[in-house]
């Protein structure tokens, strides 16, 4: 028998290879902790040095849409009911008759100035107009992101543990029908039950009609401002108002996230780490939630982002049926009164927002995840 | 040697199989298990990890156990209530799983898993729980704790990964420990330190040992006794020096699949099954 | 032998035998989930409703009765009548060809599209390969339906633009799924084999590439339908899609929405029809993912 202090010597390894990758786990190659900061930072950088192709990308499909599609884009932009000597400064002023490169420069160079032409329904500037109608989409969407989170996660997650069980069955059939149902048809019937029949819901509208107006905009968000004004009824009106669409844009997204959920969890709770937790002795809860839940919070985000962005989409539905005055009512409005500055400058917008969020979900699973490199 | 730590008699188990019927993964093992170290081998479907897992019921809630007795230290591993299998799992009975990359969490810090472990078993705050992670973590020889414990698991090699494994699993003071192939994922020169790193700890707690393994020599070497298991089933138990005169055809026939420096042979045997050794063995 | 026992023979004599062991095995696979058994079944039917419209239709769609307006499922109207005084019921079963047909084309449009250019970008790698997944990462930086809106309101509104606008939005997560499977497979000894025999880079990508992205693909495809449903009801919804009076679901919710306060079965008729239809395919699109692509799941 040798001595403990040989053993210890023997066993030991020699402390550079007790960090150096073993030959047999290939795969990941391990690295001292100094550089895995700075590998995470170059990482994000070269994302993010991506960004301006993509918005470049972005420029060009929403000229395209514009300049090159319609067959005659001055008519486009100004309508076809206008007279011909404006049709014709139009021609000129768009730069018309100039080659379609040169057209695409001087657009790009009003997209970098925050120039998206002026709306003709409001013949105010894009820009402007956006600015007005951004922050009612963006409560309604946050608000409706919150329920659907709220929601959706837990549900996923308890159908995940009891897998193939009647709420498993219950909960994936849930999360098909909330997947079919278009949600204009769901607001419909929200508006017939809530409203019309059990009259507990206020009608479409985001306040009612002898609030508008009596408080100062500040943020454009109605519950903030009305709080920033100390306006309680007014706040709780709003907050009625919005309800009913915030529920309708949650429940578009709820099934999406719950299937997500559902499906992350089930995929962890096979893998040997659990095992090893539930050969500890830890508690269910704990093991679903600290352990498996940790390793899906990652996934999720991007998924979380991913679907707040898909709110946008479900925003231009759900806002034609309340009423809502946002940023997607403004998109059909335009649309239907052919006023592309308008309608080319929302898109841009809600791209530009999409690109954000993925840089955003990026940026928080290079922070979150210790195995990002 | 009073009581055994283990008695298993007439264990089986079965998964339901996408066909609707259901498949037999063991078919009536028995065995006992006092502080010693007991080896199982057997290929690969064999029923050993399953046997091992049933202890702690582990497996996952479609398989069917059914056993004449399955006890642990006096506890009806088959009628124990949850809370009691808690307290048994980790607390009385480790599992040490085989690769470190898959078994240890990848998203907590080394020294937070261990703590867990302990804290889940012991009173005390997070503070005792990561002094005695850090104390574990020396206790497997591993040069230098601190950095380790704020370590995450891809950061170690696996020879570490599996140091922190054993830390873990020792952190609430079991009395056996059930080892399932805990070297196969490592490096031939890693695996013998580890091996001898459980042997001592095991022999220096006096705790019981179970090493599943489809290693014949590495378990002859370190067990006292050896299970040899096919099919779901034990064709034999004999102590470890005595494998070599083993009689069953099957470990027979596994022994000779082996290459010997001692001899040189053109070609390795084909191991020849025969069906008689799936009938039921009394 | 019977059929059955010649199909799941475990030692087929022939590769027809074989073959089609393999999809008697998957069909038995499919079979056992009831709820994508019943979602084909509702696609079936619905597909036959829809193309036996002039037989099975009550009344003319197209055909005002201003009298008759507004009216609740009686027996002979069997689903009422519109704002109109048209039949709902025979609307329904047309608009079940535009809404089925849109589908259809846009399929027919993006699936080739989207594979081709999935599977040379995986197959090509390097710039090739860069330059088309930035391109479909530029597309796929716009929710659908939105840009959708744009092309639709650059082109005229209708059902050719509609679906022209689906397509063009529609291919990109085809290609990513096309380009994921080409990777996996790109480096396989089939391929080095293929390679060794001089076949063209086109051939390969033709015979070899693409058949073993098809499973992966149709699941995503029948998944899509659904989507493409909602998509095409929401363009007709905002007044996008079909034009009246063709009879289009989306649009029969759009023209009805303002009594469903007072005739609610008006819009929501319609509106279960969309349900059902998209229900379908997604209920389809599960089932046949559990037995095409297990590894999805």
């Amino acid at each position: 028998m040798k001595s403990d202090g040989e053993l210890q010597a023997e066993l030991m390894p020699p402390e550079g290879e007790q960090h150096a990758a073993s030959p047999s786990t290939t795969g990941v190659a391990r690295r001292a902790r100094p550089s895995a900061a700075w590998l995470r930072l170059r990482g994000l950088l070269s994302n993010l040095a991506s960004v301006p192709i993509t918005l470049f990308g972005l420029a060009v499909v929403t000229f395209f849409i514009g300049r090159v599609v319609p067959i005659d884009p001055v008519l486009a932009i100004v309508g076809d009911r206008a007279p011909q000597d404006v049709v014709d400064r139009a021609r000129l002023e768009l730069g018309l008759d100039q080659p379609l490169y040169i057209q695409f420069w001087r657009y790009l160079g009003q997209i970098v100035h925050g120039d998206l032409g002026r709306s003709v329904m409001t013949s105010n500037p894009v820009t402007q107009d956006i600015a007005r109608f951004l922050p009612a989409t963006f409560e309604l969407a946050t608000v409706a992101i919150i329920i659907a989170v709220l929601i959706g996660v837990p549900l996923g997650v308890w159908a995940a543990t009891r897998q193939g069980k009647f709420v498993d069955q219950a909960v994936r059939l849930f999360c098909l029908a909330g997947h079919s149902l278009p949600v204009f048809v769901l607001g419909l019937l929200s508006l017939l039950l809530f409203y019309a029949t059990l009259g507990i819901a206020p009608g479409p509208g985001r306040q009612s009609i002898y609030f508008d107006g009596m408080v100062d905009v500040h943020t454009g968000i109605l519950t903030i401002d009305t709080i920033i004004a100390g306006d309680w009824p007014a706040f709780w009106d709003a907050l009625a108002h919005l309800a009913q669409p915030a529920g309708v844009l949650a429940f578009f997204s709820l099934a999406y996230i719950a299937r997500m959920t559902r499906a992350f969890m089930l995929a962890e709770l096979k893998s040997e780490y659990v095992t090893t937790a539930r050969a500890k002795g830890l508690s269910s809860t704990r093991i679903v939630w600290r352990h498996a839940f940790g390793n899906i919070m990652v996934p999720l985000i991007t998924v979380l982002a991913m679907t707040y962005a898909g709110l946008l989409e479900g925003a231009v539905l759900t806002e034609t049926i309340f009423s809502w005055p946002g940023l997607g009512q403004y998109l059909t409005v335009s649309l239907l009164n052919a006023d592309m500055n308008a309608v080319l400058g929302a898109t841009l917008v809600v791209g530009l927002i999409y690109v954000a969020l993925n840089l955003l979900a990026d940026l928080l699973y290079r922070l979150m995840d210790p195995r990002v490199k | 040697m009073t009581q055994p730590l283990v008695e298993i008699q007439n264990l089986r188990v079965e998964f339901p199989s996408s066909s609707g019927g259901y498949n037999q993964a063991v078919r009536g093992v028995s065995m006992s298990l006092g502080r010693e170290k007991l080896g199982i081998v057997g290929e690969s479907g064999s029923g050993k990890s399953v046997t091992g897992r049933a202890l702690m019921r582990l497996l996952p809630e479609a398989a069917r156990v059914k056993a004449d007795k399955l006890v642990f230290d006096g506890v009806n591993v088959l009628s124990a209530s949850e809370r009691t299998m808690r307290g048994l799992r980790g607390g009385r009975i480790g599992l040490i799983l085989q690769d470190p990359k898959y078994s240890l969490n990848p998203v907590m810090t080394i020294g937070a898993q261990i703590a867990e472990a302990w804290r889940a078993h012991n009173k005390g705050g997070k503070k005792e729980a990561l002094e005695a992670a850090l104390n574990l973590l020396e206790q497997v020889r591993i040069r230098d704790p601190r950095r380790v414990l704020d370590s995450y698991p891809h950061e170690v090699s696996g020879g570490m990964g599996q140091r922190v494994m054993i830390a873990m699993m020792l952190a609430p003071n079991p009395d056996m420990l059930i080892a399932d192939e805990p070297t196969s994922a490592l490096d031939a020169s890693v695996q013998a330190e580890i091996l001898r790193l459980i042997d001592d700890l095991v022999s220096a707690r006096g705790m019981g040992l179970m090493l599943i393994s489809h290693d014949l020599p590495l378990v002859a070497r370190f067990c006292d006794r050896v299970a040899v298991m096919y099919a779901g089933q034990v064709m034999e138990t004999l102590p470890a020096q005595d494998l070599h005169h083993a009689e069953h055809a099957y470990t027979r026939g596994l022994l000779d699949c082996m290459p010997h420096l001692s001899e040189k042979r053109a070609r390795l045997p084909v191991l020849n099954r025969d069906p008689k050794w799936l009938e039921p063995r009394s | 032998m019977s059929r059955r026992e010649w199909l799941l023979s475990d030692t087929p004599t022939s590769r027809a035998q074989a073959k089609w062991g393999r999809r008697y095995q998957t069909w038995l696979a499919f079979r056992r989930n009831k709820l994508a058994v019943a979602g084909l079944g509702v696609i079936l039917v619905m597909l036959v409703l829809s193309l036996l419209a002039p037989v099975l239709a009550t009344h003319d769609p197209g055909v005002q009765v201003l009298s008759e307006r507004l009216q609740p499922p009686s027996a002979a109207h069997w689903l009422g009548t519109d704002e109109l005084g048209r039949d709902t019921w025979s609307r329904l079963l047309y608009g079940g060809r535009v809404t089925l047909g849109m589908v259809v084309a846009v399929v027919v449009l993006v699936a080739p599209i989207g594979l081709i250019i999935g599977c040379v970008a995986g197959y090509m790698g390097g710039i090739v390969d860069k330059l088309l997944m930035r391109v479909t990462d530029i597309f796929l930086a716009f929710p659908r339906l939105i840009l959708a809106l744009a092309f639709v309101a650059a082109m005229k509104p209708g059902v050719e633009s509609a679906v022209i606008a689906i397509a063009l939005t529609a291919w990109p997560p085809y290609a990513r799924l096309a380009r994921a499977e080409t990777l996996t497979i790109r480096n396989a000894d089939f391929i080095s084999a293929v390679q060794m025999t001089g076949a063209s880079p086109w051939r390969i990508i033709l015979r070899h590439v693409t058949p073993m992205c098809m499973p992966s693909l149709t699941v995503r495809v029948t998944l899509d339908m659904s989507s493409i449903i909602l998509t095409a009801a929401g363009l007709g919804f905002l007044g996008l899609g079909a034009q009246p009076p063709t009879p289009e679901w989306g649009t029969m919710i759009a023209t009805a929405r303002r009594f469903i306060l007072e005739q609610w079965w008006v819009p929501v008729i319609p509106g279960i029809a969309i349900f059902m239809a998209s229900l379908a395919f997604n209920l389809l699109g599960d089932g046949l993912r559990d037995v095409l692509d297990p590894k999805q799941r």
